[in-house]
């Protein structure tokens, strides 16, 4: 008889969704999807606000990334209203940024997807968490908690608020770093790089092996990639033009302004989140996993494949290797966990390069301000792929228009695909369990949701 | 001894959560005292059974039922009633939860608007802007969590700071119940206040406040509101700076926005910064809009939409 497995709620991922697999008389998967459960209208309710407040209300799209909603958000006022921040307010949003990432690829690896390959994929759900490796490991988790908390803690002390930052600023940043601000942060990062070359060490030697076959097969589909570079063809997650590669490894750029001519979004009835699909393919959208169309992918592992090179030589000599092992460009979905814990290693590097130049302490940090109409986009890459604000102002700089294209919606898509995958590969003639239907999440978790 | 803890979020942006996360070592602390049976956010268990084969929600019981976030659809309001009667405890844990938060701005428009403006952008592909299940239907406004369910212990806050999680985590472990401090953030704000200045108009957080150095201490610099700025810290509740005491804002030299809610639980902070302006002296037209002054506090039919749309 044919039925339908609902997993409700999709766990250990940031938000509200959940997995329907529609099984046929055989029961085999006949259709397998995502559901995006909620809608909060962020683009209607910030019309009318003041353009200057928005930044500080946009983090409130995510508790987890909400530097990155903060910093698009800035980027795209700052364009309403025709200002340029001073290079010393640039830098600090960048190193803010930079330092959000590296703890959120922390919280991202051991605290939502590792239990999945640390505890295993069919251990117990009682278990198989963050709690359960607190207890397997003990030494590990300590030292876990503690770096990220220390990364975190970085961005409180100095910038006020670490969630839902109120720093940035129209026009600039809010206060200036001070030297010893400079040299006390700069200590915590060179550690924490440390802690990101032996988290990589370790998921390389001990966390991916017993998983490769899993991780090579589970959820594989083909589909193109999207990500910033800077004008050298090198990673950047603060700045630079998009690049939207092909399935083939073919690929275009283009500056965020004009992201609209590039990309749509495809309203499906099952999702409150838009699927945003590569228009100027000219192929349309589809999301029939043999044949997909329009579709590509954003984050950790799309950015590595994108980049020609990252700039910063540890991350680059990591990128060489994980190349030489599986192409440009790697498709396997669970490739993104290894991607991310590369992006670490670079995240830290970064933040070294940017505390190590003295202009950062520059005391000018803000530039001056007239509201007025205009039209800015802003974009930054958030953990979860580039990200999109795009706001229109009148001229008492007050909002008309918004349009957001947040990192996770370009992944929709591609999670549908790789969850009908999984779930068609795995389930067969009815037969469920909780080890099973686990895998089957463990293709969303990848996405880092 | 360990207590049971479930946990949920709702409209959440699961920023009380990983507020809970930045404990930093305390987390391991915690996760010692308590036993947690339901959390999506880390734990794997499923509303309807590990094989999604049961017909209702059941989320085991607990001593202590911890819930962000408003409540916005009909799955947040099925699931906050389910949580009410398998918890002893209710917990509402953040702005969100307490007042709405920041997703009940959308308070100021009928849903209709809502749907209309997300499903329309310029990206966005031709539509029928019509949803089916499992999606939820929206509700006709984002509530606080009490406007639904009773909520036994109110935890403020946008986040609310980690030290404040822990001291409430800590006495409910213990047995007794937490509480807030009743001051305002201005009671804990450390700038100089020189009482009634000559000021008539609020100007807009265009330009960075007044301070004579970068390296001048906080408790040097004279009070926002009295530079100038829209600042709500004498309407906002204190504590967002943890044991630290000194507002977050403040500490980067940024005005108060409101985050921790009224200072009283059913305070309605429009009307009284609105009055605390007007007795000062304050052109309040000098304000450019003012459902900003509701920015965390919009549930509870504080916030509605203006007037029935035209239709044209
Ligand atoms: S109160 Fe703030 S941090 Fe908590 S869920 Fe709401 S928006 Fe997020
Ligand atoms: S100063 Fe105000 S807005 Fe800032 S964190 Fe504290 S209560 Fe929230």
């Amino acid at each position: 008889m044919s039925r339908e497995i609902h997993i409700q709620p999709i766990t250990r991922i940031e938000g509200h969704a959940s997995i329907q697999i529609q099984l046929n008389e055989a029961g085999d998967v006949q259709d397998a999807r995502v559901n995006i459960m909620s809608l909060r209208g962020f683009e209607k309710f910030i019309e009318g606000k003041p353009a200057e407040e928005v930044p500080r209300i946009v983090s409130r799209i995510c508790g987890i990334c909400p530097w990155m909603h903060h910093l698009a958000s800035n980027k795209a006022v700052d364009r309403c209203f025709g200002v340029t921040p001073p290079p010393a307010a640039q830098k600090l949003r960048e190193l803010m940024q930079t330092i959000a990432h590296a703890e959120d690829k922390l919280l991202h690896f051991f605290f939502l997807a590792a239990a999945d390959f640390v505890i295993g994929p069919d251990a117990d759900y009682s278990v198989r968490n963050v709690i359960g490796i607190a207890k397997a490991h003990p030494e590990l988790a300590q030292k876990v908690v503690h770096m990220r908390h220390r990364a975190k803690m970085v961005l409180e002390k100095f910038a006020g608020k670490a969630i839902h930052p109120i720093a940035g600023v129209v026009g600039g940043f809010s206060k200036p770093m001070l030297e010893e601000d400079r040299r006390e942060i700069l200590a915590q990062m060179r550690e924490l790089l440390d802690f990101a070359l032996f988290t990589l060490e370790f998921a390389k030697t001990k966390v991916f092996p017993p998983y490769m076959e899993t991780i090579q097969s589970l959820g594989v589909i083909r589909t193109g990639f999207i990500g910033t570079v800077d004008a050298t063809g090198a990673l950047n997650l603060y700045d630079g033009r998009v690049r939207l590669m092909k399935p083939d490894g073919t690929f275009t750029e283009f500056d965020v302004q004009d992201y609209a001519d590039v990309l749509g979004e495809h309203v499906e009835p099952y999702s409150y989140a838009k699927m945003p699909y590569a228009k100027v393919w000219n192929e349309g959208f589809c999301l029939d996993e043999n044949n997909p169309r329009g579709i590509y992918r954003a984050n950790t592992l799309a950015r590595i494949n994108v980049a020609d090179r990252i700039a910063t030589p540890r991350a680059q000599a990591e990128l060489e290797e994980f190349r030489e092992k599986f192409g440009r460009p790697a498709q396997a979905t669970l490739l993104y966990h290894w991607a991310r814990l590369i992006e670490e290693v670079y995240a830290c590097e970064h933040a070294i390069e940017l505390l190590e130049d003295p202009e950062i302490c520059d005391p000018q940090v803000r530039a001056e301000v007239e509201p007025r109409a205009g039209r800015g986009v802003g974009s930054v890459e958030a953990p979860r792929g580039t990200l999109i604000h795009d706001y229109s102002t009148d001229e008492n700089g007050l909002i008309t228009r918004a349009n957001l294209i947040v990192g996770t919606t370009h992944n929709i898509a591609p999670m549908n695909l790789s969850v009908k995958q999984a779930a068609r590969s795995l389930i067969h003639q009815g037969v469920v369990d909780q080890g099973l239907l686990n895998r089957v999440e463990m293709a969303v978790r990848a996405y880092d949701p | 001894m360990s207590v049971t803890v479930a946990s949920e979020w709702l409209n959440a942006c699961s920023g009380c959560e990983i507020s809970l996360v930045d404990l930093g070592e305390r987390l391991l602390d915690v996760l010692n005292l308590v036993e947690i049976v339901h959390m999506p956010v880390l734990l794997d268990h499923k509303y309807f059974g590990q094989t999604g084969d049961k017909k209702h929600v059941d989320i085991p019981e607990a001593e202590v039922g911890l819930i962000s976030g408003g409540i916005r659809n009909e799955e947040h309001a099925h699931i906050a009633a389910h949580m009410r009667s398998r918890c002893k405890v209710i917990i509402a844990l953040g702005t969100c939860a307490t007042h709405g938060g920041i997703p009940a701005l959308a308070n100021s428009f009928p849903v209709s608007d809502l749907l209309e403006r997300c499903f329309t952008t310029e990206s966005t592909d031709e539509n029928p802007r019509t949803f089916e299940p499992p999606v939820p239907q929206l509700l006709d406004r984002c509530s606080a969590l009490d406007e639904h369910i009773a909520v036994d212990v109110y935890l403020p806050g946008c986040p609310p700071h980690p030290d404040q999680l822990f001291s409430a985590l800590t006495a409910l472990v213990q047995g007794t119940m937490p509480e807030l401090p009743a001051k305002s953030v201005c009671d804990t704000c450390p700038t100089v206040r020189e009482g009634k200045g000559k000021l008539t108009e609020l100007r807009r957080f265009l330009q960075n406040p007044f301070y004579s150095s970068p390296r001048e201490p906080l408790d040097k610099m004279p009070c926002l509101l009295e530079q100038g700025f829209l600042c709500m810290g004498p309407v906002t509740r204190a504590g967002c700076g943890g044991d630290a005491t000194t507002p977050r804002c403040i500490a980067a030299r940024v005005p108060c926005r409101g985050c921790y809610g009224p200072v009283r639980h059913d305070g309605n902070p429009m009307l009284d910064m609105l009055n605390a302006l007007a007795s000062n002296g304050i052109d309040v037209k000098s304000l450019p809009e003012f459902p900003s002054l509701l920015r965390f506090a919009g549930a509870h039919r504080l916030l509605r939409p203006s007037r029935p749309r035209k239709e044209r």
